[in-house]
């Protein structure tokens, strides 16, 4: 049954709805192949003991007739931002270790209520302050392509969990790119939606304004599926739109049809394609605008003069809001709490708490954040910083006047070695150059593999952005530009991804149910 | 414009409720100044006559019906709690002796 985990999403599913294989085969398949690599990947903090009747009782109802979601029965992986009922939910951080939230986020109520099968958790940078998991306070995830090379973050886990065939989809969180930049460094794809259309409800925020929850998957069209499934508006989300959303399977499935590159405009951001960018991924980067020219897209080369400033901006943004989300970690709620020697004020509890349970870059980020806050520093930082995000929005609005969809690489480098950046701040926020400008545009972005650098032989990825609300336009043309990509190679990037050495703990899942 | 000294983290860090070892606020202290220098280039381009963005996609007068909605038990409420007494969450003293 191992072939089952090499499934796409939508393979599985319809192997599923045909009955040709159980719900329970399935999930025992990917929890096995867990229990095999996950002690060298370590993509999961927890995984579920209550998959396998989770995938029972999706068996019975699709037995006893019962019309089910077109993902019912399928695994999926949960980052662990999200609040789970039954799981514990601690963001990568040792300040909410063990706790077990009262409610599930809504994205992970709408993947329960569709028959998916939540197998765990996967690791995360602590509160997702990070670009490759290190800053995760249970320990980093190793990059399946090469376990001493990050897997990218802050959802370096759920990245994982699909490159290493644990789960054929996983739920991810976007603030800066961390759905796209794992992707990229993983040869998996992952999409930020349009700000909105998914509920951050039970998401544990990070900067409210930035924060996009999206799907994490080996393919354009599961990507596309999973989106379908957690869209929509919730009224528990005061930011969440109330737009009908067209289906984003279906855009996948139009990008499959010959002729859907032909007369596509698309735009390349010089700003993005710069000098520090490693030469493997220009190089692919090159590659991929030849196969679009070839297939009849208009390639043109734009510029946006205020992504120069869009990194120091999010650096401001982000650890201002940050700072005002985590104040509710004060140990009187919930999570953790440290009492001083001899006691002390609720105040003094409070510190000592924070001082214990916050890692190193979670501190670094709250107190920048207090700074771009304070009295005398607010306009300068705090007030520029919002005005860089108005530049960065009308230059996207100039630039979709004139092109369909804007193309750049994921990433500017491929995944790199676990703790080279980890004591180098600012190199460590380069990592999200790229990806940084949709978040604070709310404008919607995807990453999908395009193919090996030549010098580390390791993935790289091509980002696709739309304006707001234009999701479906990823979709469509990603999965034409997937389509391209692999009948150009002959084969699927995560076909190249070398196979993991399994461990004997496969028979720890026997006889579960 | 942007130095940042030993004794602004310190008071940094009370604003934040961390109780930082007085090793980490040398490191911060470095590390902050570095990081301050690289993105206090925003101010080069926010003229006064840009606007400021606080959300990406804006919307107006978010409301929902005045009704009780669904909520949490108070058992659901006090399960994470540190301390509580069965109704109410238990914190230590509010005020220290020299207050």
């Amino acid at each position: 049954m191992t072939d089952l985990i090499h499934l796409s999403a939508a393979d599985l599913a319809s192997k599923l709805q045909s009955r040709e294989v159980s719900s329970v085969e399935a999930t025992k398949a990917h929890l096995d192949r867990i229990a095999g690599v996950d002690g060298d990947v370590h993509a999961f903090l927890h995984v579920n003991a209550g998959a396998l009747a989770t995938a029972k009782s999706i068996d019975e109802r699709r037995a006893a007739g019962e019309t089910l979601g077109e993902l019912a029965g399928v695994p999926i992986a949960v980052k662990d931002v999200l609040c789970t009922i039954g799981m514990p939910s601690t963001s990568g951080s040792k300040i909410l270790e063990g706790w077990i939230p009262p409610y599930d986020a809504t994205a992970v109520a709408k993947v329960r209520a569709a028959g998916l099968v939540p197998l765990g958790k996967t690791n995360m940078d602590e509160f997702a302050m990070g670009s490759s998991t290190e800053f995760s306070a249970y320990g980093p995830t190793h990059n399946p392509w090469n376990l001493d090379r990050i897997p990218g973050g802050s959802g370096g886990g759920s990245a994982a969990a699909v490159a290493a065939f644990e789960a054929p989809l996983a739920l991810g969180s976007d603030t800066g790119g961390s759905i796209r930049q794992p992707g990229a460094v993983t040869g998996t794809v992952g999409v930020k939606p349009t700000y909105g259309s998914v509920s951050r409800y039970g998401a544990i925020a990070l900067a409210s304004s930035l924060d996009q929850i999206g799907p994490v998957s080996r393919t354009v069209l599961d990507s596309a599926l999973l989106h379908d499934v957690i869209k929509g508006h919730d009224p528990r989300d005061s930011t969440s739109l109330r737009d009908e959303w067209p289906s984003f399977a279906d855009a996948a499935r139009a990008g499959l049809a010959p002729g859907s590159l032909q007369g596509v405009k698309v735009g390349i951001v010089r700003e993005l394609n710069g000098d520090g960018f490693q030469a493997g991924v220009k190089a692919r980067f090159a590659d991929a605008v030849a196969l679009l020219t070839a297939a009849g897209a208009e390639i043109v080369e734009v510029s946006a003069p205020s992504f120069e400033y869009a990194i120091s901006a999010y650096y401001l943004i982000l650890p201002a809001e940050a700072s005002s989300n985590l104040a509710k970690f004060d140990s009187v709620r919930f999570g953790l709490r440290v009492t001083p020697e001899g006691g002390g004020t609720v105040e003094q509890v409070m510190a000592a708490t924070r001082e214990q349970g916050f890692g190193p870059e979670v501190k670094r980020r709250i107190i920048l954040g207090t700074y771009a806050l304070s009295a005398g520093y607010y306009d300068a930082y705090y007030g520029s910083a919002q005005k860089v995000r108005t530049l960065v929005q009308r230059d996207f609005s100039r630039l979709f006047d004139e092109v369909d969809v804007l193309i750049s690489p994921s990433a500017p480098t491929t995944a790199f070695p676990i703790g080279e950046k980890i004591d180098d701040p600012l190199a460590m926020y380069l990592n999200d150059l790229t990806t940084i400008p949709a978040n604070l545009a709310g404008i919607p972005g995807l990453s999908l593999p395009m193919g090996l650098a030549d010098e580390d032989g390791l993935p790289t990825g091509i980002q696709l952005m739309a304006p707001a609300r234009e999701d479906a336009r990823l979709y469509t043309y990603g999965a034409a530009l997937e389509q391209l990509f692999e009948s150009t190679w002959g084969h699927t990037l995560i076909s190249k991804a070398p196979s993991l050495s399994v461990s004997e703990q496969s028979a720890a899942t026997e006889g579960v149910v | 414009m942007s130095e940042i000294t030993r004794e602004q983290v310190e008071h940094l860090a009370g604003l934040a409720r961390i109780a930082l070892t007085p090793d980490e606020i040398d490191k911060l202290t470095g590390e902050l100044g570095h990081i301050v220098d690289s993105i206090a280039k925003v101010s080069e381009v926010a003229n006064a006559d840009v606007p400021a963005t606080s959300h990406p996609i804006p919307l107006s007068n978010v409301f929902r019906d005045d009704v009780v909605g669904e909520t949490l038990t108070q058992e659901q409420a006090l399960a994470g709690a540190p301390e509580h007494d069965g109704t109410r969450f238990k914190v230590s003293a509010i005020l220290g002796e020299e207050q």
